[in-house]
């Protein structure tokens, strides 16, 4: 099962939830936590393991070979405005380039063939059941996407589809979070209980609407703000799975990197009642 | 005119209430620009009319005529984003996967595609409680360009900021360090870095410093809840002097940052106490700092 944990707001404890959820899961049953938030990963703060794998991310960019007859075709098939044809050449830009291929595979002279260029680093963590994929985006490089993509597949490649799949995904409700949970079969949006904390919410919640997702919420901080995020849920019927409270001690252990679950009861109880709510057996994943 | 853009890498800082409260204190001084276009929620606390609104038309999607596709299958085969597969004996595009990149009509032998522009979002100038305008924008739900959105946004305030005669443009910039953070920071003649002290903030911080580095801007930092820990605080000011970041100031964790948002009021408005002083001190030094370097 792949669980995908996403918020419209940044900040509201997406990365709590994920890590939190995912290691207190992995005392009983292999469970996989991804960090799909490249631009600003934060899972690994929380979470350690033995490095077993670490490689880099290529995407794939044209480059002018410097030899051909100008004729402009890849200036004009591309949609990203990464290949422009001056006087006396090609400039691309790579930082705009969506891989798409059409530039260099349309090109009647074969001068534009696809390099690979470093978008961001992978690295695969172990610690007993817990398995901790993260991946993070070189500074400079605009599109996070392609590295989400990438990350996927190394899952995809590496794990049995039945493996408890958690993943931290990135804020907002553009291209990067819908790359990050378009193939989960369960997504938790986490807010909290302020009115920025709903606006963003409802952006989400239209969201996964509009992505026949299945979907539920879990309220952080609860207890700031006021009631208007819960009567929204119960107004819209969505099942809140989880609220978890306000709380110095909270964000005191948050602020120096210690997962929750250990120290703070109320946690483990609301991780629980995810749990219950999910169905997640036992010692579920690979039978 | 000078622009001052509010980044922070990672969310939930404090980021918008912080802008919202130096566009209270700037008044008539200010344009504001909510660049963060994916979670814009600067609208709660300003109040904006919402004046004018104006259509954001951004990207393409393919679609095929099921009247003239033979299936002969030449689209999927050059697509490199699995939007293309086959549905109940018809080749389909899957308009979440599409990225618009217009290659599979090129292929087409029976000319069957063709690629249609996408409305993301709207754009919009208003008029805030304090006077002073605001470009704030809506991106529409799974839409791609918000980088564009923001180019826009940031374009329409630079150009009432001119015409008004404004001293600044305020720009509230988006979490993270891709594509819409980086449409944010160009141009910019100053940039307010706005952390806490987390692990997690101080991390995020680095990263996106690192981005603003790059772009060769000048850059002050105001440390929020900067007594949740203050080891990490330390660490942080230790961080800024080492990187010739100025510390604009700090602010205490404060119940107010919420209580004052959920009555739709900057900070300043709702508080004259522990908060207003050291946002006022922060504002008068982005001030003076910024009006007394060149461009």
């Amino acid at each position: 099962m792949k669980i995908a944990i996403a918020s419209g707001k940044g900040g509201t404890g997406k990365t709590t939830l994920s890590t939190n959820f995912a290691a207190y899961l992995s005392q009983t049953r292999p469970v996989l936590l991804t960090d799909l938030d490249v631009e600003e990963p934060n899972s690994g703060v929380f979470i350690s393991g033995q490095l077993v794998h670490s490689e880099i991310k290529y995407k794939m960019i044209p480059q002018w070979s410097g030899d051909c007859s100008l004729c402009g075709l890849c200036h004009e098939v591309c949609n990203f405005n990464a290949v422009i044809q001056l006087a006396d050449q090609i400039l691309i830009f790579p930082e705009l380039c969506h891989s798409c291929y059409a530039c260099s595979e349309l090109c009647p002279e074969s001068a534009l063939p696809m390099i690979p260029q470093a978008m961001g680093e992978l690295k695969h963590y172990v610690s007993e059941q817990l398995n901790f994929v993260d991946s993070r985006l070189h500074i400079g490089q605009e599109q996070a996407v392609p590295l989400i993509a990438q990350t996927k597949k190394y899952i995809q490649a590496h794990f049995d589809p039945n493996t408890l799949q958690i993943f931290d995904a990135p804020p907002g409700t553009s291209c990067p979070l819908i790359e990050a949970v378009k193939d989960a079969d369960f997504v938790i949006l986490v807010t909290e209980p302020t009115p920025f904390g709903l606006h963003d919410l409802k952006l989400s919640v239209d969201t996964m609407r509009q992505l026949n997702k299945e979907f539920g919420v879990v309220v952080n901080r609860d207890g700031i703000g006021n009631d208007h995020v819960l009567t929204y849920c119960q107004n819209e019927q969505l099942p809140v799975l989880a609220q978890i409270p306000n709380d110095r001690q909270i964000a005191e252990l948050y602020s120096r990197g210690r997962l929750l679950y250990n120290e703070v009861a109320e946690v483990r109880k609301q991780l629980d009642s995810i749990i219950e709510y999910l169905q997640l057996p036992y010692n579920g994943g690979t039978p | 005119m000078k622009e001052i853009v509010i980044v922070s890498g990672k969310g939930g800082t404090g980021k918008t209430s912080i802008t919202a409260s130096f566009a209270y204190l700037g008044g008539q001084d200010i344009i504001l620009a909510d660049c963060d276009v994916d979670a814009a929620d600067m609208h709660l606390l300003m109040q904006p009319d919402f004046a004018t609104a104006e259509d954001f038309y951004s990207g393409q999607l393919a679609r095929i005529n099921p009247e003239s596709c033979t299936n002969c299958g030449a689209c999927a085969d050059v697509c490199r984003f699995d939007a293309i597969t086959v549905l109940e004996g018809h080749y389909t595009i899957d308009a979440i996967n599409c990225e618009g990149c217009g290659y599979c009509p090129r292929v087409c032998p029976e000319k069957a595609i063709s690629m249609i522009e996408q409305k993301v979002g709207q754009r919009y100038i208003s008029h805030t409680k304090t006077g002073s305008p605001m470009v704030h924008a809506r991106l529409g739900i799974a839409a791609e360009s918000s980088g564009k959105l923001v180019t826009k946004v940031k374009t329409e305030a630079r150009a009432l900021a001119q015409a008004q005669h404004k001293k600044f443009v305020l720009v509230d910039g988006s979490p993270g360090v891709g594509c819409p953070v980086i449409s944010s920071l160009s141009g910019a003649h100053f940039i307010v870095l706005v952390t806490e002290p987390t692990v997690s903030g101080f991390h995020d911080l680095k990263r996106v410093y690192e981005l603003v580095r790059s772009f060769n801007l000048r850059a002050g930092c105001i440390i929020n809840k900067s007594d949740l820990n203050p080891q990490i605080t330390d660490d942080i000011l230790a961080y800024l002097q080492e990187t010739g970041i100025f510390h604009i100031g700090s602010l205490t964790y404060d119940e107010s940052f919420t209580k004052a948002m959920v009555n739709g009021l900057t900070l300043p408005e709702y508080t004259n106490g522990s908060l207003t002083k050291p946002l006022k001190h922060s504002w008068k030094t982005i001030m003076a700092y910024v009006s007394n370097s060149g461009d």
